[in-house]
């Protein structure tokens, strides 16, 4: 059984002088003019780095101080498997062209490649009745939910799951949806937090939560792994409808789903008109550094006056954004042509079955891991722990990075989250310290 | 305002089908939505199924913010126009001096690097995964060494970015709604834009054309088109670019330490665009940061779009000197690292990887040229009108050339102009109320096709 050793590293929101992130300089006054503008308070609101630079600076300082140790990163949902070689040729190709005056392109659609989007809408939604045109490319969801935070804007009362991908939540505090972080729970005053946990099958009880305008979910979940079944969109997309919400659904990780469930929130009949879905390429095909992804905002989708969101949503693309990268998409074309599509199908095996080794790896310590099965997590449960404290000790133990559970939320502080990215030699590495350690 | 500028509809995308059709736009009560204009011309409408009077609607209220701009951003509507002209006249020759867009091919020691970045992440050992959202540590030191060389801004200064338009957006996301602004009239319209969707602004006063809060200063001929500072109002933040778009005028060493000094006088905070910096032919300023006392009132926000052709494959940065500061003494750096870190995840690696060759030391002789075939185009352009009997500004330090046409409504020259040569130009009070009367014309293209344009303004106004 897991015992807690006395470290006495302070969780993540307690830490409210951290330095900052690894690349801007502290530097104590290099000039005494001060100029007369106010620091956006929504910035002070922010208690905390955001999650994963916090855990890089972890990761470099334990480095400083091991400079010899092979620490290995199941930290940081980072991508490690070099790109199907057709996708990188595309691209490859595509710079190529650029050189010359038949393939040179200059400004594209700032809702991203006509082709790209029909592509997305066929492969993707087909028969979901979802069109081209309601899809808008990007460089990547997490820039996109910033984008659906300005167009929302401050007037906006947003629920999340508990424990969530932190970008919901910072965005929302930075757009100024949030009042105050309360010191005890690291919760934020004016979000609904949605918990999910064993005790309720990682599914929020709807009847407890508050109408909220905005629901983010994120399915299948980062951090949990938890894929939620057919029946329970239903009762989310039913929740919504009664309540007049929008939902943005996160759907990353839909390819990783094995067992069935939904990958689209579109699957659900009536999701049109209540939900917006955010995806990535980063988790499909490795496009982590490459930046690619897209936002579906069906025509359907109304605000209360009746306006079309989308009209909004493509003003927003058109002010505030110029369009991802060409080069990007033309490898996101290929990556969802029959061949590519292949490549992406037998990388998201590759992870799944190092989520399969440390599934296993946690069940031989009698520890319950949560996940792993639909999602390149594993949600792993130390009862009656802090998870920076059991982060801590793997970290200097094993030399393994892991994630605490409450940078996620409230309700992640008896947990770790552990990525199955990695080579496998690292992930059988890992393995094998885990048991050492834990055994 | 014209009034086929006021009929406008809103947020068309810049594609050639507009995706929501006459009926669509029918049941909406709001009274913010406009209906498409009765332009003369074609406009193609694809046909959408019609909203029923009992169309679900969420009880989310539209935000208010967005519901304040007036029409759609300026260039994809530029876009529209040109597309419906297209349609319009099937056969004809249209040539694009509209928006911005570079058109010559981007130089091989540039795209080979991406090239060969391209394959390398197929590759075990080329493979990489997230990267700093900052940037990438070479490039940011190469941008702080080739631009900012004794002037103190070092590579931790460097913000890069997937280009100047999406960190204007981030910058304002970083101030928050709470800041007042000013802009140069005529300006680039994303600073006015993403000010009233951040909610800086108050309410489109039609009779001025200005929205509420925000302090226009006014550049024309009369001023030399840099602003009379001694009129203008303090506000926290001044949005600044130069070499200037869309007068093309560049301001001289001693304007810039006036601005310099106003911003220190009134502690407001500099936002210098730089985006044209290469284009500067005499010996204006290329960066804000050259002038004395600047590192503690701006910052300077660029980008590789006109320099090496990157329009499409978007790349910039964002410098923020270690002494800008607000008021309580906390960095701006800091906070904009924490935008950057949550609202942002990187620019593209192989855009980034392009972005070390463009400042290679034979990446840069080629930025330079391409940057001189674009000044050849703009002398031609300024002779053409020149020659015309036109008062001609800009054209000298920057791809623009802003022609006068006084007493006239530039959209109306705007759309004589399409109409009658097929060149596709943009109209001054698109940049703002002290754009009207005049028309940009931006130098990118071709050579035959701005030969050509030349040759058919000359038809049309000898």
């Amino acid at each position: 059984m897991w015992k807690i050793f006395s470290f006495s590293l302070m969780p993540c929101k307690t830490l409210l002088q951290t330095r900052a992130s690894l690349t801007v300089q502290e530097t104590e006054n290099v000039t005494d003019f001060r100029t007369k503008v106010s620091r956006n308070p929504k910035m002070e609101m922010l208690r905390c780095n955001y999650l994963f630079p916090e855990i890089s600076a972890r990761e470099a300082q334990h480095l400083k101080k091991y400079p010899n140790a092979e620490v290995i990163s199941l930290g940081i949902g980072d991508t490690t498997e070099p790109l199907p070689d057709i996708v990188a040729s595309s691209m490859a190709n595509y710079a190529y062209k650029l050189a010359t005056p038949a393939g040179y392109r200059g400004y594209g659609a700032e809702q991203g490649s006509k082709e790209l989007r029909k592509r997305i809408s066929e492969t993707l939604y087909k028969d979901m009745g979802i069109k081209d045109t309601e899809v808008f490319i990007s460089d990547g969801a997490q820039c996109d939910i910033s984008r659906l935070q300005l167009l929302f804007g401050a007037n906006m009362s947003i629920a999340v799951q508990d424990p969530t991908f932190p970008a919901y939540v910072d965005s929302g505090v930075i757009i100024g949806q949030t009042g105050d972080v309360e010191k005890e729970s690291g919760s934020y005053q004016k979000i609904e937090y949605m918990t999910c946990g064993p005790q309720n099958s990682f599914f929020p009880d709807l009847s407890k939560t508050a109408r909220t305008d905005i629901i983010f979910f994120c399915n299948p979940n980062n951090p949990t792994g938890h894929a939620a079944s057919w029946q329970q969109l239903e009762r989310l997309v039913q929740f919504a409808q009664e309540n007049g919400s929008i939902i943005v659904y996160d759907a990353a990780y839909a390819v990783y789903i094995t067992e069935g469930r939904p990958r689209s929130i579109y699957e659900i009949p009536g999701a049109r008109k209540v939900a917006i879905e955010v995806s990535s390429f980063s988790k499909i095909v490795g496009f982590t550094g490459v930046r690619l992804g897209w936002t579906v905002v069906p025509e359907e989708l109304l605000y209360s006056n009746g306006f079309p969101v989308i009209k909004d949503f493509n003003r927003i693309v058109c002010t505030c954004f110029n369009g991802a990268s060409r080069i990007a998409q033309a490898g996101g074309l290929t990556a969802l042509s029959p061949e590519g599509f292949k490549a992406v199908l037998s990388l998201a095996d590759y992870y799944k079955e190092n989520a399969e080794i440390l599934l296993e790896t946690f069940r031989l310590l009698g520890l319950r891991a949560y996940g792993g099965i639909n999602a390149p997590y594993l949600w792993v449960h130390f009862p009656g722990s802090n998870s920076w404290d059991v982060f801590n000790e793997i970290l200097e133990k094993t030399h393994i990075i892991t994630v605490p559970g409450s940078g996620f939320g409230p309700a992640g502080k008896e947990f770790i989250r552990v990525t199955a990215f990695g080579h496998r030699e690292k992930i059988l590495e890992a393995s094998k310290r885990l048991r050492r350690l834990l055994s | 305002m014209s009034a086929i500028h006021q009929n406008l509809s809103t947020a068309i995308s810049s594609s050639a089908s507009t995706f929501l059709g006459y009926n669509n736009l029918k049941n909406i009560k709001s009274s913010n939505v406009s209906l498409p204009g009765r332009i003369s011309g074609v406009v193609k409408c694809v046909s959408s199924p019609s909203v029923e009077k009992t169309a679900y609607k969420t009880k989310v209220s539209r935000n208010e913010n967005l519901a304040k701009l007036q029409a759609g951003y300026l260039f994809p509507e530029i876009a529209r126009r040109r597309n419906a002209h297209m349609l319009k006249y099937p056969d004809a020759q249209v040539i694009s001096l509209g928006i911005g867009d570079t058109t010559e091919p981007i130089p091989e020691v540039i795209t080979s690097a991406m090239s060969m970045r391209s394959y390398a992440l197929s590759t075990v050992d080329g493979y990489s995964g997230y990267g700093a959202e900052q940037g990438e540590k070479q490039l940011r030191a190469a941008i702080a060494s080739t631009y900012y060389a004794d002037l103190g801004i070092e590579e931790d200064d460097i913000f890069v970015s997937d280009g100047a338009k999406s960190d204007i957006s981030r910058l304002q996301v970083l101030f928050g709604s709470n800041v007042t602004m000013a802009v140069q009239d005529p300006s680039y319209p994303a600073y006015v834009d993403s000010s009233v969707i951040l909610g800086q602004t108050g309410q489109f006063q039609k009779e001025v054309e200005k929205y509420g809060n925000i302090e226009y200063m006014r550049c024309t001929p009369e001023n030399g088109f840099f602003p009379d500072l001694s009129t203008v109002r303090r506000t926290d933040i001044i949005f600044f670019c130069s070499p200037n778009n869309p007068t093309g005028y560049a301001a001289s060493r001693e304007q810039l330490t006036k601005l310099v000094q106003f911003a220190k006088e009134n502690g407001s905070i500099i936002v210098y665009d730089s985006a044209y910096a290469m284009y500067v032919s005499d010996d204006s300023p290329r960066s804000i940061f050259e002038i004395p006392g600047a590192k503690e009132v701006a910052l300077e926000v660029s980008s590789f779009s006109k320099y090496a052709g990157f329009t499409g494959v978007r790349l910039g940065w964002t410098a923020i000197p270690k002494e800008l500061v607000y008021s309580d003494g906390f960095p701006v750096a800091k906070d904009f690292n924490r935008i950057v870190c949550t609202c942002f995840n990187g620019a593209s690696n192989i855009a980034q990887a392009g972005g070390l060759a463009c400042v290679s030391d034979e990446g840069i002789k080629a930025m330079h040229e391409v940057v001189g075939f674009y000044k050849e185009n703009t002398a031609i352009i300024v002779d053409t009108f020149n020659s015309l009997g036109f008062k001609v500004y800009g054209g000298k330090n920057a791809p623009y050339v802003w022609v006068h046409f006084p007493g006239q409504s530039s959209w109306d020259v705007f759309s004589e102009i399409l109409e009658k040569t097929h060149v596709v130009t943009t109209p001054g009070s698109g940049f703002g109320p002290g754009g009207e009367g005049f028309i940009r014309v931006s130098a990118f293209g071709h050579r035959e096709n701005v030969l050509e344009a030349c040759r058919r303004f000359k038809q049309l106004y000898k």
